[in-house]
């Protein structure tokens, strides 16, 4: 494992150069946007910005509609991911222990709602809401977003199950624990890192889902609602550039979050081979 | 029950012994296990997408605008009569199969150096940075380009800068490609899409090229193969079902978007536009729901040819 951090010959300039590019290209536009969110200039996107001010972070924080929709955003993502981690776990575990008819069917209907394109899932669910008269709520943005959190949720548990050995239940049994007992102390603290993966990861989905929310939310505007409005209409552009930076950073601390939650049971997993 | 009890130790709460029964019926707990998700994702979701596809054998009435249950192709004939649909199809295939090409360009080269030549702790940190952009969020990133693009935004500053303004509005006086500014031309579009659903395929190319084993490399090297030799005849062959199965997203991504061409582009419109369209300012769900079989029989397709490439076993 160990020589593995240097192997083969060095990389040629081209391939650097090319390398270096792409992950710029990646991440330029993101600092782009931290950088207008301080811009003076209100009106356009005039480049370089004329001058640095904090003034817009005070406007945004103060705006009704931008804390409504931060709120229901936080509200439906922290739902949607309750959900999904009930439901991911429960199929994740189904998967792992048992070899059953239709076992990857079930793989497959779980993946499909984030592989088929979002637009077909959300005017799948916004026809089923017509036909069934339901009124769009807040439930009705939660089941869009669940059914494509489950997923994530799914992915992670499963993976590390994957690595868990079986006999480490039967052994609990053996021992005397009965089933709650195993479940406690043995299955939950053996998943709990990648259910919190999972969950993160979820979470971040969630929160900046534009495309099937547009179809369940109704009248209801969520975060990303009111910046995608924004961004067909533009109206506030330098309340718009603090909230992107604010979606940014919401999103980015349970991404890393779920990183360093996995990447240690990579590497145990890597050691062992 | 009563066989159970006796190879247990004593229980005494009703979820305990629940529980210890579970164990001992495998099927019953599986049965348990999958019954939560499989309502939700056979009922919910599943029941929708049936419904979606019914629909598109109902007709609107020309006269009173109300859908008509009953079963008929006439959505459909309308649908593949109109030349109009034909070339939203067109421009979307056209447009993402160009995504998709510029994605395996830029993505390759940094997976092929994160996987051979970054040292342990650079792999993680462009992990990471592949990471952050395919989770973070899409509009914001999407929104960055506005800023980028726009005529008076940052591209335009270097190119004046650069004394290059002269080749901006070259470009941008070309036909198809070109336009008024960057920002509403199919270049800013084509721009947006690749940045977009890069990391989708970066990813899949890691773990293809991780999977070559250093074995096979090194055998290449000592039968006489030259550096250069041995990636094009062994590590090429070996990564390309990786760049395939990166495909599968951008193609797909591609194909069902609609807001991306919305914000950055041309006001012709995409596929997934067009659906967009039909079941929010026209009301048509028929019409609607028959252009949403055209992605979906689209991937179909793609997705055949994609299993005889092998790209499922890189995923």
């Amino acid at each position: 494992m160990r020589s593995d951090a240097r192997r083969g010959p060095r990389a040629g300039i081209a391939l650097k150069t090319a390398a270096l590019g792409g992950m710029l290209f990646l991440h330029i536009p993101l600092l782009i946007i931290v950088l207008y969110a301080f811009s003076s200039e209100a009106r356009s996107f005039t480049f370089p910005i004329p001058g640095f001010t904090t003034k817009w972070f005070a406007v945004a924080f103060e705006r009704q509609d931008v804390r409504d929709a931060l709120g229901l955003s936080l509200r439906v993502a922290a739902t949607a991911t309750a959900v999904a981690l009930v439901l991911g776990t429960l199929a994740s575990a189904a998967v792992w222990k048992s070899r059953f008819f239709g076992r990857d069917a079930i793989s497959l209907l779980i993946v499909l709602p984030i592989a088929l394109p979002g637009i077909i899932t959300g005017i799948a669910l916004r026809s089923a809401i017509a036909i069934t008269e339901i009124p769009f709520s807040f439930w009705t943005l939660v089941i869009g977003h669940a059914t494509f959190c489950i997923v994530v949720v799914y992915n992670n548990v499963l993976a590390r199950f994957r690595r868990t050995s079986g006999a480490l239940i039967e052994a609990s049994m053996d021992l005397g624990a009965n089933g709650l007992q195993t479940l406690r102390y043995v299955i939950l603290p053996n998943i709990a890192t990648a259910l919190l993966a999972g969950g993160m990861l979820a979470f971040a989905l969630s929160f900046d889902e534009v495309i099937v929310t547009t179809f369940t939310a109704g009248q209801q505007s969520t975060l990303p609602i009111w910046m995608l409005s924004q961004l067909l209409r533009p109206r506030d552009r330098p309340v718009t550039n603090v909230v992107a930076v604010f979606v940014i950073a919401v999103t980015f601390i349970p991404i890393i979050a779920a990183f360093y939650l996995t990447r240690d049971t990579h590497d145990v997993s890597g050691s062992q081979k | 029950m009563t066989s159970s009890a006796a190879m247990l130790p004593r229980e005494s709460g009703f979820l305990q012994r629940l529980s210890s029964g579970l164990y001992l019926r495998p099927r019953l707990l599986l049965f348990l296990l999958l019954a939560p998700p499989l309502l939700w994702l056979g009922v919910i979701y599943l029941g929708s997408l049936f419904a979606l596809l019914a629909q598109s054998f109902f007709a609107v009435d020309e006269f009173s605008g109300m859908v008509v249950k009953e079963f008929t192709l006439a959505t459909y004939r309308d649908f593949l009569t109109n030349p109009a649909n034909w070339d939203i199809i067109l421009r979307t295939v056209v447009m993402a199969a160009a995504v998709t090409l510029a994605c395996a360009v830029i993505a390759f080269p940094i997976a092929y150096y994160m996987v051979r030549f970054a040292g342990m702790r650079l792999k993680a940190a462009m992990y990471l940075g592949v990471m952050l952009p395919l989770w973070s969020s899409y509009l914001v990133r999407v929104y960055s380009w506005k800023l980028i693009l726009a005529k008076e935004g940052i591209i335009s500053w270097f190119a004046n800068q650069l004394h290059l303004g002269w080749a901006l509005d070259a470009w941008l006086s070309l036909p198809v490609i070109g336009g008024p500014s960057l920002s509403t031309s199919y270049t800013g579009t084509f721009v947006v899409f690749v940045y977009i659903w890069l990391p989708f395929m970066i990813l899949p190319v890691v773990a293809a090229l991780e999977r070559v084993p250093n074995s096979v490399i090194e055998a290449s090297g000592d039968l006489g193969a030259r550096p250069r030799q041995t990636f094009r005849q062994v590590i090429l062959p070996l990564a390309i079902p990786g760049v395939v199965a990166g495909s599968i997203f951008t193609f797909s991504l591609t194909l069902g978007d609609y807001i991306i061409p919305g914000i950055i582009g041309q006001s012709t419109p995409f596929l997934g536009q067009a659906v967009f369209a039909q079941q929010g300012i026209a009301g048509n769900i028929p019409l609607a729901a028959a252009f949403t079989v055209v992605p979906v029989v689209l991937m179909g397709i793609y997705l055949a040819l994609a299993k005889r490439l092998g790209a499922f076993d890189a995923l």
